[in-house]
């Protein structure tokens, strides 16, 4: 499909619009697009965060119990709300007081809410025994089961099945 | 005005070209946020705090092995010039150097920086350790950047959550804290339109783009920074090996796009590569922008065999110090003086007259 603007490219995005109760939809090209200010798929790259931070405050289910706002953080005293307009955290143990919300935007941003790469705890000791890992493991278990991530708590349980 | 030259190599060994495909990639940069713990972050602390981490992190890094010798730059104490230089030689963000919209410089900003690594202090997080190579070497990068990162963290205590790994000010780098960045010149997918699909392509696998400058830069001169989008939930050397591969396949299609130009439209390339370096070589006013694309399409001619004689590293010399501040500082006005074009054109045929071979 040719774009309705130029009728030269290759129409990539498709706008519909209501105006006066009547539906139109519009076939553009990418670089008509953006003349016009719709902002093309590649564009939301550009802010990441931002259309996450956008899209959490919608989809956030009525139960799920995100903080209320007000509630801050104990050692900095920033909100969840501060963050919202930011982007930043305060501190780092915003990431405790803020954990429900913070493993739900993890997820989205990353795919995954576990870290998997170098432990800063083995930092200058020596290296890692088996038992201190699998204790750790035990430990990423039991908090997968809690937060009911039961895809990563079949995935540590295997894991934990190859060590012992 | 900084003197540059207390840097072994004026913080631009990157540009000098020996790197692996170097006719492709510019440098690879690699940068890992690091907090100290029972601080609060950036965003929320004092001047005394910031004034605090840059001392405590100082200290630590002169008992290092690889920041012993580094030297210090404060760039709260530092004319804009000077931070925009930083900046043009990748060795500060835009933040940091305060050259945002806004325009000013956060107190304690300061960089360290000892041959191809340093460290950026009081930028977004406490600590950016970061290291830059020439050409393709992610590998190489990160095995040094890992080792200051060591270093350091034996002497600092570091912000870390058992299930989370490092924490960061902002959620998109925490985990690893690992951005990675390959400086890749595309002129071949540029002109033959395939960009973008490539482009989207890298998206969808998890990795993104950003001009010469990093987040926020625009795309000028044909180069892209590819780097890796998310840092949590894979391991450093996942996360290199993912983008190291899709490094490597864009570099396959460059040279594709490369080929079938060659093949279908050798005169309309021959004579625009030809064209960009005759204009370069002879223009009397250049603005920054038009010397960058100039100078991309003399690197693909020299790239595809068309031009001989000029050297990959003529061509970074010349990306780098035609910069507004570089030029502004090495013709000793301002930035923003009216006949910088002037003193461009001017500096490029200097450098090519004295440069390169007489043929062609």
């Amino acid at each position: 499909m040719s774009c309705d603007q130029c009728r030269e490219r290759e129409a990539v995005i498709h706008l519909t619009q209501i105006v006066n109760e009547q539906v139109t939809t519009l076939h553009l090209c990418e670089r008509c697009a953006a003349e016009k200010g719709v902002e093309s798929p590649s564009g939301v790259v550009k802010t990441p965060l931002g259309s996450f931070l956008a899209a959490m405050g919608k989809n956030l289910p009525e139960t799920e119990p995100a903080p209320r706002s007000g509630e801050t953080c104990g050692r900095c005293g920033g909100s969840f709300q501060d963050f919202r307009e930011s982007g930043r955290l305060g501190c780092p143990e915003c990431y405790r007081s803020f954990e429900i919300p913070l493993r739900e935007l993890l997820r989205r941003l990353h795919g995954s809410t576990h870290h998997m790469g170098e432990r800063y705890a083995d930092r200058g000791a020596a290296p890692a025994d088996g038992r201190v890992e699998t204790a750790d493991l035990r430990e990423q278990l039991r908090l997968a089961v809690e937060t009911e991530n039961f895809e990563l708590a079949a995935e540590l349980r295997d894991r934990l099945r190859v060590m012992e | 005005m900084i003197d540059l030259s207390l840097l072994t190599d004026g913080g631009v060994g990157w540009l000098d070209a020996s790197g692996p495909s170097s006719h492709l990639v510019l440098s690879t940069r690699i940068r890992l946020a690091r907090n100290l713990a029972g601080r609060v972050f950036q965003g929320r602390n004092s001047e005394t705090e910031r004034e605090d981490i840059l001392s405590v992190v100082e200290r630590a890094a002169r008992e290092s092995v690889l920041l012993r010798q580094a030297t210090k730059f404060r760039l709260d104490r530092l004319e804009r010039t000077d931070r925009q230089l930083l900046h043009e030689r990748h060795l500060v963000s835009k933040e940091l150097a305060g050259l945002d919209a806004d325009g000013r410089v956060r107190s304690g900003a300061s960089v360290l920086v000892q041959d191809r690594i340093g460290v950026m202090l009081n930028e977004e997080d406490h600590l950016r350790i970061q290291g830059l190579h020439s050409g393709f070497a992610l590998e190489a990068t990160y095995a040094e950047v890992d080792r200051l990162d060591s270093e350091l963290g034996q002497r600092l205590a570091f912000a870390f959550h058992p299930e989370f790994g490092y924490l960061t000010s902002c959620p998109t780098n925490v985990g690893t804290g690992l951005r990675a960045s390959v400086l890749i010149h595309l002129p071949g997918l540029v002109l033959t339109k395939e960009i973008s699909k490539v482009l989207q392509g890298l998206a969808q696998v998890g990795l993104t783009f950003r001009g010469l400058y990093g987040e926020g830069s625009e795309v000028v001169g044909n180069f892209f920074q590819l780097s890796n989008q998310t840092t949590l939930g894979s391991s450093e050397h996942e996360l290199l090996d993912h983008l190291g591969k899709m490094v490597r396949q864009v570099m396959d299609y460059e040279e594709q796009a490369r080929q079938v130009l060659l093949r279908d439209a050798p005169a309309i390339i021959e004579d625009k590569v030809w064209r960009a370096y005759g204009l370069l070589r002879y223009a009397r006013a250049l603005s920054f922008e038009e010397a960058m694309n100039l100078l991309s399409g003399v690197r693909l001619g020299v790239g595809v065999s068309l031009i001989p004689d000029v050297a990959m590293y003529t061509l970074n010399k010349l990306l780098v110090y035609t910069q507004p501040a570089h030029l502004a500082v090495a013709e000793g006005v301002a930035p923003t003086d009216a006949d910088l074009p002037i003193r461009r054109a001017r500096f490029v045929r200097k450098v090519l007259e004295s440069e390169v071979g007489r043929r062609g």
